[in-house]
């Protein structure tokens, strides 16, 4: 009797193990587009970049705070349109332990100087001229925000244009 | 369900045809025949002794041979019904319709049924991935059904055997003689099998000589090869495992590979050549697609490989000190390999703008102050010609798309509209005069200037496009084809020998041969051992039935 007990789970084990194989190759497959090498819940990997003062910025000092990264564009509006947004948020939170890194993609100095002149933009700006950040995180659109909380964990990943109340609650949820 | 207990006390699971300790026949389906089905052994397959749970139902299901026969054909056919119609990735979309349109009107109803049931990528559409799933069950499962029992049955088998078990082998042959004479008979048998490289086991009255065991092991070995295949297949569609990008990189730009931590492409120069007249060029406006039919001689890329690397880690966007790798000069068909990643040479794009010459002109008289030139990559602030006469970019649009709003827009970052807002500064207007300035437009919005900055020429760049690759399941789809084909050689090239002795009480001599497959040879070693240790002369009774049945016929033919 014991030997027929130990046999079915024997068999249910291995019926479950392949079963769930093939569940799951068929769901990866099926969800393709969305699967990303870089998901919400992993470490954020660590980079560094120089920003428009010359001063370099590295992922890993700002352990202990929330970091908010934005990936952007000249070219793209609604990059654009968030920024005012950003900025606000980012002037209420720089002294709750809350840091913003904006990441250009590859656009000349000029280009991003004039803009930040323009929008009068306070948070530190650096370029990803060689776009090795951009697909490190595997930033296909743009803009791009990612949500860092203090242990250095990725919380969100944000493909659209956010707006000030949006990014106070984003903020105030990786606030340490 | 109770076990089968034999005459001679074994206890056999349910639906054993031979008792695994004395090889008398068990089922009736066995004792009807006349010679011993030899399959597995005449082991019970497990999956026919247990019929009773749900798991038990399934288990046997995939088990069964036909299921297994049947999913082969069935894949089969789905991949011919693949080549139906032209799969997704052969067809190219038009702007603003999507795949399902283009099949729909190309093929009607039934384009958009196939597209609808994923018949257009079929080698990623679930119907498929299942059924080749299923497939892989049922060889893992109908592997272990038959394994574990043949396995089991040949590591403890006993070297007696009942007689009837002897007689209803294919080869079979008795002789009378006397205890003496035996065993010298035995004796010199073992002398002979031992010089043919026979594994010999000896009881006192009984013998098994026994060779090339591992030979029953091909088909499950082959299995294996196969199941280690259909993992690494899977595997390519794990996030990690395979990868397959694109990237555009200008001539003299560094850039990320994507997907390749921490290395760097630099673009030195793309090369373009034709056959025939060697200057032709390719005009700026035609497309790659166009320039291929040109008689196209070479597509090259020569590019420098950097790492970021610092004591094998890798930080992103550290690029201050790139480590320089090696020089390349990427080819179609040539690309380049470096620490499992491959860059291939792809695509092009001709005489993208790199930077532009303006003149400093004043309007009435056509007179020149002096000359600039613009980097569209990285335009400078200020453009001096003298102390007095400058120029300042206010901004800059990398392609330009019109106004919104009244602000100039760029809709995107490449350019190919550049278009800017100067104020030239000149002794004449010491304070300033502002003008846009774009491809065969000038734009005066704070009134009337003077001077205007007068396009001379351009300077261009070709951009170059790769795929890079990186197949990490490409070890594993080895192993796994190498381990098949180990297996499929030892099932075709190897065969499992048997031969049994035995001395009766009664006095009588018996000898008995199996071999999976290759009985020509059998015999052969059977012939030499029975010549040189005498032993009784043996019959092949398939042989001898197929005589028969050849003798029947002829008197049938006879008859007529």
């Amino acid at each position: 009797m014991n030997k027929k007990k130990r046999r079915l789970a024997i068999r249910s084990i291995i019926l479950a193990i392949l079963i769930a194989a093939i569940a799951y190759t068929v769901y990866v497959t099926a969800t393709k587009d969305t699967n990303q090498l870089i998901k919400v819940g992993d470490q954020a990997p660590n980079f560094v970049l120089t920003d428009l003062d010359g001063k370099k910025h590295q992922l890993a000092d700002y352990k202990g705070q929330g970091v908010l990264l934005n990936f952007w564009g000249t070219w793209c509006p609604p990059c654009k349109e968030e920024m005012p947004a950003l900025n606000t948020a980012y002037d209420e939170f720089k002294n709750q332990g809350v840091q913003v890194i904006s990441i250009n993609i590859a656009q000349s100095d000029f280009e991003v100087r004039n803009f930040v002149d323009n929008y009068k933009l306070n948070f530190p700006m650096t370029i990803d001229k060689t776009k090795s950040v951009m697909r490190t995180y595997n930033v296909d659109q743009l803009p791009a925000t990612f949500l860092i909380d203090q242990t250095g964990k990725i919380k969100k990943i944000l493909t659209y244009g956010i707006t000030e109340p949006e990014f106070i609650a984003y903020m105030e949820s990786i606030k340490p | 369900m109770a076990n089968i207990v034999c005459e001679c006390g074994h206890i056999n699971p349910i639906g054993t045809h031979l008792c695994a300790k004395c090889g008398r026949p068990l089922s009736e389906e066995e004792k009807s025949k006349k010679i011993a089905d030899m399959r597995y052994d005449g082991t019970a397959i497990r999956s026919k002794t247990y019929k009773k749970t749900f798991i038990d139902h399934i288990w046997n299901f995939f088990s069964s041979v036909k299921v297994g026969v049947s999913l082969i054909i069935i894949t089969l056919v789905m991949a011919a019904l693949g080549t139906f119609l032209p799969q997704v990735m052969y067809v190219s979309v038009p702007l603003g319709m999507t795949e399902a349109d283009v099949y729909e009107e190309k093929y009607g109803l039934f384009g958009k049924l196939y597209y609808t049931l994923g018949f257009s990528d079929i080698y990623s559409s679930p119907w498929f991935q299942i059924i080749v799933g299923m497939l892989a069950i049922s060889i893992i499962i109908a592997s272990f059904d038959r394994g574990i029992p043949l396995y089991k049955s040949l590591k403890n088998q006993r070297v007696r055997r009942h007689e009837s078990f002897m007689k209803r082998q294919r080869i079979y042959g008795e002789e009378a003689m006397d205890e003496v004479q035996a065993a010298e008979v035995f004796d010199k048998a073992q002398e002979k099998m031992k010089a043919l490289k026979y594994k010999v086991r000896r009881e006192e009255d009984v013998l098994l000589a026994e060779k090339g065991r591992f030979a029953r092991w091909g088909p499950y070995i082959n299995h294996i090869g196969l199941i280690i295949f259909i993992l690494g297949v899977m595997l390519r569609l794990m996030p990690g495992f395979y990868l397959d990008k694109t990237m555009w990189i200008r001539e003299g730009e560094t850039a990320a590979i994507p997907g390749i931590e921490g290395y760097y492409i630099h673009n030195n120069k793309f090369i373009f050549e034709t056959y025939g007249d060697s200057d032709e060029k390719v005009e700026a406006s035609q497309k790659a697609a166009d320039a291929i039919n040109s008689k196209a001689k070479n597509y090259q890329t020569d590019v420098t490989l950097y790492s970021d690397k610092v004591d094998g880690k890798s930080l992103a966007g550290n690029t201050d000190d790139l480590e320089k790798i090696k020089d390349y000069s990427i080819q179609v068909n040539k690309p380049l390999k470096y620490d499992g990643f491959a860059l291939y040479q792809m695509d092009f794009r001709q005489n993208e703008l790199k930077s532009m010459k303006f003149d400093l002109v004043n309007k009435k008289e056509g007179k020149s102050l002096g000359q600039i030139t613009v980097n569209l990559d990285d335009p400078a602030k200020k453009y001096e010609i003298s102390k007095d006469i400058y120029i300042e970019l206010k901004s800059y649009y990398a392609d330009f798309s019109g106004f919104e709003e009244g602000v100039p827009q760029s809709a995107s970052p490449i350019p190919n509209n550049p278009a800017f807002i100067f104020t030239m500064f000149t002794p004449e207007v010491p304070k300033g005069e502002t003008s846009f300035v774009a491809i065969k437009q000038t734009l005066e919005p704070l009134g009337t200037t003077k001077y205007q900055m007068k396009f001379n020429s351009v300077e261009t760049r070709n951009a170059s496009n790769f795929t890079v690759r990186q197949d990490k399941t490409l070890p594993l789809l080895l192993i796994g084809g190498i381990i098949f084909m180990i297996g499929v050689t030892i099932s075709s090239y190897f065969s499992h020998r048997r031969i049994w002795l035995q001395y009766t009480k009664d006095g009588r001599l018996l000898l008995a041969s199996h071999v999976n497959k290759n009985w020509f040879g059998m015999k052969k070693d059977l012939d030499s051992i029975v010549s040189y240790a005498k032993l009784p002369p043996y019959i092949d009774q398939v042989d001898e039935d197929n005589k028969k049945k050849e003798l029947d016929n002829k008197e049938d033919g006879d008859n007529t």
